[in-house]
């Protein structure tokens, strides 16, 4: 919400720039609930620019286009300023920047010489200002296509000649004439005398680029002079016979010398803000004028519209206003306004709604949305002609009924939405945008305004469906103050008549549907202390309340109509608080009973993991928690895998991200891959990841988390991979932990692929990505991934160490390499060893596997080294050699196995 | 006799005093006392004594036998030194070559953020609360007086898993705070962080997926004043004794009085630059007094209970932490990024 400070002033005292600087009223209004985003100083860019008048003018001896000027800018002596404009006469008032000047943009003016000649400055265009059309209508320029600046397209066949003489023919009825005298004669009218060759003709024009001596393009049929367009011409045959040049000024009452910044109203301050959207009532400036008035102490001074009427027709014989959708519309106002002259708006009117950030079209159009910036109620401007049998129906509209917007677009709607209808047809989208078969055009001559109250849930799922939030729709869906309707259609046709634009006819039309009951609470001082932790007095909350109007009667709070959003004590403490200061409010630490607080075992678990990883080199990742289902794909999971069913978002942003993973597996790839396509040479990866699978309970999700790891490069091996893994169960102290090969996980390596166990609980899987899955990611390389759940780690983690003695006697080593059958498993071979051993075999180690020369085909020799120790003894050589001739035996018996 | 020991004496000390190496001083030992030595050969004429001769000649044996036998100790002591000497200055490294590289795993940024965060709500007293991510609008929004037709709620915010949208992706870490009211035995200190997610498109500043951290107190007695002194005190442990802090008036719907807290800016001190965009001050967190009816709704008697609650986005935390400029390189998990922490 923009608010121009100028605007704020019509109903504020002593709040102007001057008393109070803007970055003093920022401060203040955000502290007291009214967020300032940022602030502006219109002119803060333009300096040294000034009224001046053109007293001569001469042609620049050394261009063909540029005119040395004289200017008298309210000093003793004019100024010279040389221009390339040709809209310029003598006597026409121009924005004239000086020596040392500064235009919008930062753009510098210093004095110099233009092809020899001094210029002492500038003359200004409306763009150089930051300025356009829309801003000064009348700035328009329109160009005379002046046959003495014409360039033929090729040089060798000219359409008309170089040397062209008045009265010779063109074309038609067009004949080249020359201008004798050139005079202004109104704002844009100048009257040419012509020399047709012989003959002498008066003409007025429009062009404001044609001075004396210059050759034109006269139609004698119309009496008109000819454009561009007329020669059916292109600009570069006429190089300088352009629609632009300098910004003629036709104020009034300006005086040689005035700075430029009250003339343009770059004078003005414009202060954003962010207004939060339980307060609709400060989306206007008379909201936030009441805001202001109560932060800095002064008077508000609002005012109550005064409308003349008389106009020459009877209200009720014009327009009749049905509401049969009485629950979407508690409230419609209408008036109307006879024999309309559409013009531009006043300048002072244009300069509000500009700092305001609204664009100024024609005076009803631009009332319309005045109002809606200074009362917070949008309204709308209908043409009566099109209002057929005189009828206004606000009603649903009908499922599948068409209008076209004023934007151009048709839109398709729905019985969802309210429109405001004729009896034939809908003409507008009730408080989103009107219909192009009522707007406003130039030959409008009856208006009806409507200022209604309708339902913001309705307004806002309409504009959200059609994708067309407006300026009234986002003030419409906040909810708005039913009772304001009255004064801004009131407003409205004050300023019809104070701009002259229209007859206002007497009375209004006002079916109301549904009116609040204004709210009243209860104060309750000490609650509202208690809730604040202050001691503020009673009186000070009432003066705080009544300063923002609310109606106060000992401690009963009547709530103004506009504040929908005070309907409890403890809204009103905020209100005390908003104005006693958030900043006077004491700060005490917590009392009353101590909690212990902490983590809960799982989040401790989390930060062990978490440890662990970071111990092994392990960075840690955050992905996203949803995925493609294409993701499936990716990593070989069949159609028919059950582990597919996923949590699918219905409005997702796109495919990427439409599902909630029942996998960490594809995140972590992603990722990986990521690294790998940016060349990351070795890459490990942790992250505890949540999954998201069906059957939770209220219809949520059953959410698991993943430690999950992920590695390639610095030989990463199956291997390595498992070695953290260990090292992850060791440090959780995991007991009877096993490993199984797995060689039907789609996702992974069928060779190099495990499953590991603490008893009979499955904590996870790793091993190498299967080259497939890998290609899938377009990656050439070893991926090495891990998944283990956490909830199973939690549920095997071992009981706290206890201290075992240490050993008193030396240890014995013996070396023992067997020869078995390859597809023995190594682990298989170590329990055998373990549980053959004895009490004396405290622990075997494989050194080494060897498979080749010297070994029969599909045999592997492997080798352990076992350490034996007695407890109370050292050991003997005889208890070495019966361990060892027992553990041979037990392999050979079991396995097969012979000593090598 | 005397005098061959005499002559003796004094090559064997001669010889050792030049002896260069330990080796050499060995061959002196033995030439000079060991069992076929000279001493030895020497006092094998013992024989040819007299009685009342061989007891000095004897004693004086011995005392040679000392003597050199010092010297050569004092000799290996000195040449035991010199080979040290050499050897360290042979085994002298650069100890400007780099170290063997140790490679050390990395905590995200934005946990390292978080965990700071939670160790200092663990100290005063919270419990530190996981929930779930998909979740029933009812918790995300209802119970959090966000009725239905607040602008939040639309599909074009929120994540949505069925048509009637009851279940949703949390859209905020609140719903934390009605799952404790209903669950916790009063009175109730928690922080809960965790994962959020809204309907904005991925840039610098915004991605579908987000953290928050909320906190909740609920008591008897508990005030804005209590809100007030607690997260300043967390500013101070966060940003450092001496951080200026404000509140200022807000909106949300689940708390009456809100507010929103702002540091002032560390870089300007306040005087408005770049990094505040010329406010003065960053704005760090909303907070309020939690609405009676949100008490009620869960079950708490808000005559008789009180309580606060703020939420914070973790991500802009972080990136401010560690001047991170965009939200993305959170997200994108590059090792270049991560080890950077």
């Amino acid at each position: 919400m923009n608010l121009s400070r100028k605007w704020l002033n019509e109903f504020v005292d002593g709040v102007t720039v001057s008393d109070i600087d803007d970055r003093e009223f920022a401060e203040a209004m955000t502290m007291s609930g009214s967020k300032v985003e940022t602030y502006e100083d219109m002119g803060a860019e333009i300096s040294n620019i000034v009224v001046g008048k053109v007293v001569a003018m001469e042609k620049h001896p050394n261009s063909d286009h540029m005119w040395i000027c004289q200017v008298d800018v309210g000093a003793d002596a004019p100024v010279q300023i040389v221009t390339g404009a040709w809209n310029v006469h003598i006597g026409d008032l121009v924005p004239a920047a000086l020596h040392n000047s500064m235009l919008p943009g930062g753009k510098k003016i210093t004095k110099g010489k233009l092809r020899g000649e001094t210029s002492d400055g500038m003359l200004c265009g409306l763009y150089e200002l930051g300025l356009d059309e829309r801003d000064f209508p009348y700035a328009e320029v329109k160009a005379a296509a002046l046959l003495n600046n014409y360039h033929p397209l090729d040089a060798e066949k000219p359409s008309i000649p170089a040397d062209i003489q008045a009265g010779a023919k063109v074309f038609g009825p067009v004949v080249a004439a020359k201008a004798i005298a050139v005079k202004t004669v109104g704002v844009n009218e100048f009257e040419c005398v012509l020399d047709l060759g012989g003959s002498e003709s008066v003409c007025i024009t429009g062009c404001q680029n044609i001075h004396e001596g210059d050759m034109l393009a006269y139609n004698t049929k119309s009496a008109t002079v000819c454009t561009l367009t007329d020669l059916h011409a292109q600009q570069a045959e006429f190089p300088n016979c352009i629609p632009d040049g300098i910004f003629i000024l036709h104020e009034e009452g300006l005086k040689l010398g005035d700075d430029i910044k009250p003339v343009i109203g770059a004078d003005d301050h414009v202060v954003e803000f962010e207004i939060t959207p339980n307060r609709p009532d400060c989306l206007s400036v008379i909201g936030l004028a009441r805001e202001t008035a109560a932060t800095f102490n002064k008077e508000l001074k609002l005012h109550e519209p005064v409308v003349k009427g008389g106009a020459d027709a009877v209200l009720t014989e014009l327009l009749k206003v049905e509401v049969p959708a009485a629950e979407l519309c508690p409230r419609y106002t209408a008036r109307m306004v006879r024999n309309v002259k559409i013009a531009p708006s006043p300048k002072w009117m244009r300069e509000r709604l500009r700092a305001m950030g609204v664009r100024p079209i024609n005076n009803i159009v631009d009332i319309t949305n005045y109002v809606m910036m200074e009362y917070g109620q949008p309204m709308h401007a209908f043409d009566y002609r099109y209002v057929k049998g005189g009828k206004i129906i606000v009603r649903r509209a009908a499922d599948g009924e068409e209008l076209t917007t004023l934007d151009g677009n048709v839109r398709k709607l729905n019985s969802n939405m309210l429109v405001i209808a004729d009896d034939t047809r809908a003409v507008g989208l009730a408080g989103i945008m009107g219909g192009e078969n009522s707007e406003i055009v130039s030959d409008t001559v009856d208006v009806v305004f409507e200022s209604a109250n309708f339902d913001g849930t309705c307004i806002r799922k309409g504009a959200l469906a059609l994708g067309m939030r407006t300026e009234a729709s986002a003030k419409f869906e906040k909810g708005l103050d039913a009772y304001n309707t009255l004064p801004a259609v009131n407003r409205a046709c004050e300023l019809v008549e104070l701009l002259g634009a229209g007859e206002v006819v007497d009375g209004i039309i006002d079916v109301v549907s549904n009116l609040p009951e204004p709210t009243v609470l209860q104060l309750r001082p000490d609650k509202v202390n208690a809730l604040l932790g202050t001691d503020v007095t009673t009186d000070e909350m009432l003066e705080i309340l009544k300063k923002l109007q609310f109606g106060v009667d000992g401690e009963t709070i009547t709530v103004p109509s506009w504040r929908g959003d005070v309907v409890h004590y403890s809204d009103l403490a905020e209100e005390v608080a908003r104005f006693h200061g958030y900043n006077n409010i004491p700060c005490t630490l917590m009392r009353g009973e101590t909690t212990k607080g902490g983590y809960s075992a799982e989040q401790l678990l989390e930060q062990q993991l978490g440890g662990i990883c970071r111990s092994v080199g392990y960075d840690e990742i955050i992905t996203y928690s949803f995925i493609s289902p294409t993701y499936y794909d990716k990593i070989r999971w069949a159609a028919d895998d059950p582990r597919r069913e996923s949590f699918k978002i219905l409005n997702p942003l796109g495919e990427d991200t439409s599902i909630m993973r029942t996998t960490t597996l594809p995140s972590m790839l992603e990722i990986l891959t990521r690294n790998y396509n940016y060349r990351n040479k070795s890459v490990k990866l942790y992250e505890v990841g949540r999954t998201y699978k069906l059957g939770g309970e209220d219809g949520l999700a059953v959410e698991e988390k993943y430690l999950s790891l992920g590695t390639y490069g610095d030989g990463a091996s199956f291997f390595k991979l498992k070695g953290v893994v260990e090292a992850v169960l060791a440090d959780v102290r995991a007991e009877n932990v096993s490993y199984e090969a797995c060689t039907d996980n789609p996702s992974y390596h069928p060779g190099r692929c495990a499953k590991v166990y603490s008893g009979d609980t499955l904590i996870g899987v790793f091993g190498q990505i299967h080259p497939l899955v890998a290609a899938n990611y377009g990656i050439d390389a070893e991926l090495y991934c891990a998944e283990l759940a956490l909830s199973a780690l939690m549920a095997c983690r071992g009981e706290e160490p206890v201290y075992t003695p240490l050993p008193r006697f030396p240890s014995v080593t013996r070396d023992i390499a067997v020869v078995c059958d390859k597809a023995i498993p190594v682990a298989k071979l170590i329990d055998c060893i373990m549980s053959s051993g004895g009490k004396y075999l405290k622990d075997c180690a494989l050194f080494d596997i060897y498979m080749g020369s010297h070994i029969a085909v599909g045999m592997k020799s492997v080798a352990f080294s076992l350490t034996m120790r007695a407890d109370d003894q050292t050991l003997t050589d005889e208890h070495a050699e019966e361990t060892m001739s027992a553990v041979l035996k037990a392999l050979e018996a079991k396995f097969g196995a012979k000593m090598r | 006799m005397k005098a061959l020991m005499q002559e003796l004496r004094e090559n064997a000390l001669k010889a050792i005093s030049g002896a260069d190496s330990a080796d050499s001083l060995e061959a002196l030992r033995v030439k000079y006392l060991g069992k076929k030595g000279e001493l030895t050969a020497i006092l094998k004429q013992m024989g040819k004594l007299s009685a009342e001769e061989r007891p000095a000649m004897g004693q004086l044996a011995n005392q040679l036998r000392a003597e050199i036998e010092k010297n050569i100790e004092s000799m290996r002591k000195k040449l035991d030194a010199a080979a040290l000497e050499a050897r360290l200055e042979l085994e002298a490294v650069d100890v400007t070559i780099p170290g063997d590289e140790v490679k050390l795993g990395h905590k995200h940024p934005m946990y390292k953020a978080l965990d700071e965060i939670k160790d200092i709500f663990v100290g005063m007293g919270f419990t530190v609360l996981d929930g779930p991510e998909v979740e029933l609008a009812t918790y995300n929004f209802d119970k959090l007086n966000a009725e239905e037709g607040h602008p939040s709620r639309d599909w074009s915010d929120t994540f949505y898993f069925d048509k009637d949208s009851r279940v949703m992706l949390r859209s905020q870490t609140s719903p934390m705070q009605v799952r404790a009211m209903e669950t916790m035995e009063l009175p109730i200190r928690i922080i809960a962080p965790g994962r959020v997610y809204r309907k904005d498109e991925v840039d610098a500043t915004h991605s579908p997926m987000f953290h928050q951290v909320e906190g909740m107190v609920i008591d008897k007695g508990v005030t804005m004043a209590d809100l007030k002194g607690t997260l300043n005190t967390f500013m101070e442990e966060l940003f450092g004794e001496g951080t200026v802090t404000r509140f200022r008036p807000h909106h949300f719907p689940f708390t009456e009085p809100s507010c929103e807290m702002d540091v002032q800016c560390h870089k300007c001190g306040g005087k408005g630059c770049p990094t505040c965009k010329g406010e003065g001050w960053i704005e760090v967190l909303g907070a309020g007094m939690i609405h009676p009816r949100v008490l009620e709704m869960s079950g708490i008697d808000s005559e008789e209970y009180t309580g606060w609650a703020f939420g914070m986005g973790l991500e802009r935390l972080a990136m401010r932490r560690f001047k991170i400029s965009d939200l993305r390189l959170i997200f994108e998990n590059d090792v270049r990024f991560l080890e950077q922490f």
